[in-house]
């Protein structure tokens, strides 16, 4: 057995497997499937400070190799996920932490702080990075100063690990991550969905509700590898790779690129129990190659 | 319920019509127990045009001698690409998932079943059957190809037909079948099919104040409730049709109708 522990800023991961915020509920739903235990940590669903119903119906689109989603941030609000979720998941002997999401800074400060108390969790992904909702998500990750703002302000409202989740939908993602590792970024996430549309053409109107939504899966694997490697050669805080990971090898892909833990985000649709696979394909992958520790290959890309 | 995620050998492949097959599939363990409504996710794997799983709803389980049956309707690239398995392929299916029609407190029902929404119908009128409940099944579509299996829904019911260009049975949409002028007879009334025909239906429960339940047919991606994409308004807000339904009571809906 290799030694899969990685630690993103003072949170420590039995293993660099994480499943991405929005495909993986609460983790309860897969408990048919799988032994949450066995995940280096689950990130739930974005969490906003009042609940919110999200999108019109339609919300998803199947495109070649990937989909299209626009939920829109449905959920119960932080005080719902509290109160009546935690406790239901708080049993997992695995990392759960939140994404947290918002239209205002005040929002991404109050959910920040209200998750501060909570002993089991013991970071928070900032979600910066939505494309799905009208105000605030993706328009925070998309300028240097608006990601730095709310970084900073976050930051000084948490005190535990806090992870940025980043936008692939920018110029430049490695000055956003500079931006964001300066202003207290303990780790940065990458990357949240591509900005998207699908059309159908004999009725001649967009599949989505909201006509334009966020790609995932294999489809956009190359464009998330390559912001990973570019952000990972840019900053110093550990990066979480994801988009696309179907398999270890992706994984493993992610982690050569510069990625100390990864997320199996749309993966999770498709093969219910593919997380777990995951894990025990890193080990294999590091026994196969005579590597001892999962860290040696963070960044190894030999290029 | 426990989900199952597993290979299920595929035993035949029968054609029904042009745009319809029905597949049997057994495994070497006995199959789970599934209830009338339910569903399964299925992947397909010999198209790599198709990336998410097709939802899929049980049409019979055969518990003695561990067969499920699934009524496909050919509608796109998914299940065209399941029209071509053969007997000895495997299909790996996600099941059984979603909840069931109420079948508590009722002593006559209708079950109304329109196009490929026949299909999770026989295993309900089967169901309803062993209970000892005395069903009027109603089935329609645009033409002949489109009624289905109507000797196996004879053994559980009175069966009623209704064809758009009348090849079939009355000639008219479903909603307008003359067994519906009796409608009060019936303690509840179940349907699956088109959207319209659900609403009219559920219009029709509505003024003869009687009770109705609809399965709602949606696109999904995971099927367990994780991601959120394949909601229907409810007097709740926006619920997933994959856990909270597919069998939805229309007091639950927010329609307009």
């Amino acid at each position: 057995m290799a030694d899969l522990k990685v630690s993103i800023g003072s949170l420590d991961l039995k293993n660099p497997v994480l499943t991405a915020s929005g495909t993986f509920g609460y983790g309860n739903e897969f408990d048919d499937f799988i032994d949450i235990d066995v995940l280096g940590g689950i990130i739930v669903k974005g969490t906003t400070l009042e609940p919110r119903e999200g999108n019109a119906y339609p919300r998803m689109a199947e495109t070649p190799s990937g989909m299209l989603n626009a939920v829109g941030l449905q959920n119960k609000g932080v005080d719902v996920f509290i109160n009546e979720i935690y406790p239901r998941i708080k049993h997992y002997n695995t990392n759960i932490i939140v994404n947290v999401s918002g239209s205002k800074i005040d929002d991404y400060i109050a959910v920040a702080e209200k998750l501060n108390s909570i002993e089991g969790i013991p970071a928070i992904e900032l979600n910066i990075s939505c494309p799905n909702v009208k105000t605030g998500g993706m328009a925070f990750g998309t300028s240097c100063a608006s990601a730095s703002e709310v970084t900073l302000a976050v930051r000084k409202a948490y005190h535990k690990t806090l992870i940025v989740k980043l936008s692939p939908n920018v110029t430049n993602i490695s000055e956003i991550a500079k931006a964001v590792e300066d202003s207290g970024a303990d780790s940065v996430s990458l990357i949240n969905t591509l900005l998207g549309m699908a059309i159908d053409a004999e009725t001649r109107r967009p599949v989505l509700s909201t006509v334009t939504g966020g790609l995932s899966g294999p489809c956009i694997k190359p464009v998330a590898l390559r912001m990973v490697w570019q952000v990972a050669k840019a900053v110093k805080i550990p990066v979480i790779g994801l988009g696309g990971i179907m398999s270890a090898t992706d994984a493993i892909e992610f982690i050569l690129a510069g990625a100390t833990a990864i997320q199996v985000g749309t993966a999770n649709f498709i093969d219910p129990a593919v997380s777990i696979k995951i894990v025990s394909g890193i080990n294999e992958y590091c026994e196969r190659h005579r590597v001892s520790s999962v860290r040696d290959l963070t960044g190894s890309l030999k290029c | 319920m426990k989900k199952h995620i597993q290979d299920l050998a595929v035993i035949s492949n029968r054609r029904l019509s042009r745009d319809y097959f029905i597949l049997g599939l057994t495994d070497t363990n006995p199959l789970p127990e599934m209830l009338p409504g339910q569903f399964a996710e299925i992947r397909v794997d010999n198209n790599p045009e198709v990336f998410l799983r097709r939802p899929v709803s049980v049409h019979d389980v055969d518990y003695d001698g561990n067969m499920l049956y699934l009524l496909i309707k050919i509608v796109g690239k998914g299940t065209y690409s399941l029209s071509l398995l053969k007997p000895g392929d495997k299909l790996n299916m996600v099941f059984p998932l979603g909840n069931t029609f109420n079948c508590g407190n009722v002593k006559n029902v209708m079950l109304a079943g329109g196009g490929c929404g026949i299909a999770p119908m026989l295993y309900l009128a089967r169901h309803l059957n062993n209970k000892g409940i005395h069903a009027s099944i109603l089935l329609g579509g645009r033409t002949s190809d489109d009624i289905l299996e109507e000797n196996e829904f004879k053994k559980y019911g009175q069966l009623y037909i209704s064809t758009d260009d009348g090849s079939m049975g009355e000639k008219g949409f479903i909603t307008m079948n003359s067994v519906l002028q009796k409608i009060q007879d019936f303690d509840r009334l179940y349907c699956c099919g088109p959207l319209p025909m659900l609403k009219a239906f559920a219009k029709l429960a509505q003024q003869n104040n009687i009770d109705c339940e609809v399965s709602l047919e949606n696109t999904m991606a995971c099927g367990i409730g994780a991601c959120l994409c394949c909601v229907t308004e409810t007097i709740d807000g926006n619920r997933c049709v994959c856990t909270d339904g597919p069998v939805f009571n229309i007091k639950q809906l927010t329609w307009q109708i």
